[in-house]
């Protein structure tokens, strides 16, 4: 990547830093949502619902102004967080990472639920009868048998993440070599006087990279349905 | 013995269902679909739970609602084949025995190599599910449930979604499991020939209730089987064992104190052997007859005579011990005087008799 200047390559490696900590820190309760919404009836499940997918429906500013406000130094969980944990969110990459796994949770579980609604629960009913209890079923029958969405979600959340500008500018601005990510880097160069040259080097990586997610997405699938014989 | 009581309302249809089964053997709960069979067998493997309701295998409660007695469907160890095979896409033929072996008690009934054996799975160790055929996946899933080691066995319609040749293909597999294993099985069903077949133990189910049970020769001349299976399907069936080969090379059968001669000359002397006479293919002779080319001719006596439909009668006749029920019109019933107490002989060709081991 020789073309690429220190400057860019540090919001490449910080971008792909970014998203893998989104996507490490959403995955498990993601899944954990989603089998919720799918497989049990309960009070304020449609609540629950509507806020995971408040994200797609809100101007990604406000999302990064109700971290502020929830997990700002001064806010709530920023502030109890810090105090018995030591994590500092804001104006960190960590910090960038929540806001985009934020932005980035309705797609995956989007994903994870359409998976799990195909998951036939007979499967896990036969593991019953074998002697597997609720947690071996879950863990042997359900989870692999939903990885399809799992994955195609982790990817699609990954590919988010490294485009997520609103909420990551808003919560964590926009610092250098911290939480500068791709798109906040573009942002930079096209605020600077002969930055048109590093915006397009900026928007080819943001190209091949989105590309690159896609063509890995697909020939997942292929692997997955190929395995599964379907 | 696997006592059951158990009710279940699912909208407008209720299930309420008693019966206690002798084990082991093979009973099959039989009737028609949707009568209440899946419902219960799901019951009974804890999948489902009843309104309320008593279930125990061998004296030990695995449900009582009465007193909070409810063991988890995976800790029942019930093993059950299920219509559609359920083998796990994900794993290879293999791995789907394993699960099984891997979570059953360590105390063994089956071990590996037996199953193996008697499912002839060796060759289908390597595949993966989806290159099976239906037969195959069937015979998988049998040897699967096997390996958990179950105090009991249900089998819900394993052939119902195999087509005729597939069938026959499972059959004989599911005949020696039958006859090598002590494992107690229900076998849900409606297709007579499979009771025929497999059944020691018949229970009948109509509208969410068992209407009748009792041993298969009983039930096969229990009136209300008729309305399920149909009058041309009707017919005693007798089990008896094998005497020898004749002279022409039919097998003789003892069965009551007379004797049935049919096509089976293979079949080792001693085996014990079911035979189904067809009410309809009985002819009933009020004197002894001769020259006739059929070689079956039963001496009996008639013990009821009862209206089968507007034309027919069904003629009820003691062979000495057992009885048979024969199909003729209301015509030949007036023509012969057929009634209560009168010798007549039973008739039927070898050939349209078919001896199954059981």
């Amino acid at each position: 990547m020789t073309w690429l200047r220190p400057s860019e390559l540090e919001a490449l490696h910080l971008s792909l830093s970014v998203a893998a900590r989104s996507v490490l820190l959403s995955l498990p309760l993601a899944v954990a949502v989603a089998w919720l919404l799918t497989r049990r009836r309960f009070v304020g499940r449609t609540l629950l619902d509507a806020f995971v997918h408040l994200p797609l429906v809100l101007p990604p500013v406000v999302v990064g102004y109700l971290l502020l406000v929830l997990f700002g130094t001064r806010g709530p969980i920023g502030s109890w967080l810090e105090r018995t944990a030591g994590i500092e969110l804001v104006f960190t990459r960590n910090g960038a990472a929540l806001a985009t796994a934020v932005m980035a949770f309705p797609l995956m579980v989007r994903s994870m639920r359409i998976s799990l609604e195909n998951v036939d629960r007979g499967l896990e009913e036969a593991a019953c009868t074998l002697g597997a209890g609720a947690l071996d079923r879950f863990a042997t029958i359900t989870l692999p048998l939903m990885l399809p969405g799992i994955l195609a979600g982790a990817i699609t959340a990954f590919s988010a993440a490294l485009g997520e500008f609103g909420a990551v500018i808003t919560f964590v601005s926009n610092i250098p070599g911290e939480t500068r990510t791709l798109p906040l880097a573009l942002y930079s160069a096209l605020q600077t006087p002969d930055g048109d040259a590093a915006a397009a080097r900026l928007a080819a990586i943001s190209l091949m990279l989105g590309l690159g997610g896609l063509l890995v997405s697909e020939w997942f699938a292929r692997r997955m349905r190929r395995l599964l014989g379907r | 013995m696997l006592s059951v009581a158990v009710k279940k309302r699912r909208g407008s249809f209720m299930l309420d269902a008693q019966f206690e089964l002798p084990t082991p053997g093979v009973v099959t709960l039989f009737g028609r679909s949707g009568c209440g069979k899946s419902t219960l067998v799901n019951i009974i493997a804890g999948l489902l739970d009843p309104d309320e309701g008593r279930i125990a295998l061998d004296g030990s409660a695995l449900l009582d609602t009465h007193q909070d007695i409810d063991i988890p469907a995976h800790s029942r160890r019930i093993g059950y084949v299920f219509q559609d095979a359920r083998l796990f896409p994900h794993l290879s033929i293999a791995s789907n025995l394993r699960y099984a072996a891997r979570r059953a008690p360590a105390k063994r009934v089956i071990g590996l190599d037996e199953v193996l054996a008697l499912l002839d799975l060796g060759s289908l160790m390597g595949r993966r599910v989806h290159q099976l055929s239906g037969g195959e996946k069937q015979r998988v899933a049998i040897g699967r449930a096997l390996l958990s080691q179950p105090r009991l066995l249900l089998l819900d319609e394993p052939l119902a979604s195999l087509d005729a040749a597939r069938r026959e293909e499972v059959l004989p597999y599911l005949e020696s499991l039958r006859d090598k294993l002590a494992i107690p099985m229900v076998y849900v069903s409606h297709n007579f020939d499979e009771v025929l077949r497999l059944a020691t133990y018949l229970v009948l189910m109509e509208s969410g209730k068992a209407i009748a049970q009792g041993g298969v020769g009983e039930m096969s001349l229990n009136p209300q089987l008729r309305a399920i299976i149909g009058a041309d399907a009707v017919g005693a069936i007798l089990d008896g064992s094998a005497l020898g080969a004749d002279s022409s090379g039919l097998m003789r059968i003892k069965v009551g104190s007379g004797e049935l001669l049919v096509q089976a000359a293979h079949i080792a002397a001693g085996t014990k052997l079911r035979v189904q006479l067809l009410a309809r293919d009985l002819i009933v002779a009020t004197e002894v007859p001769h020259s006739l080319s059929v070689r079956n001719c039963l001496a009996g006596v008639v013990v009821a005579v009862s209206d089968d439909d507007a034309d027919s009668d069904l003629i009820s006749i003691d062979i000495g011990g057992t009885d048979i029920i024969a199909r003729v019109t209301k015509a030949a019933t007036r023509e012969l005087s057929l009634r209560s107490g009168l010798p007549v002989w039973a008739l039927v060709k070898a050939v349209s008799l078919r001896a199954h081991v059981i």
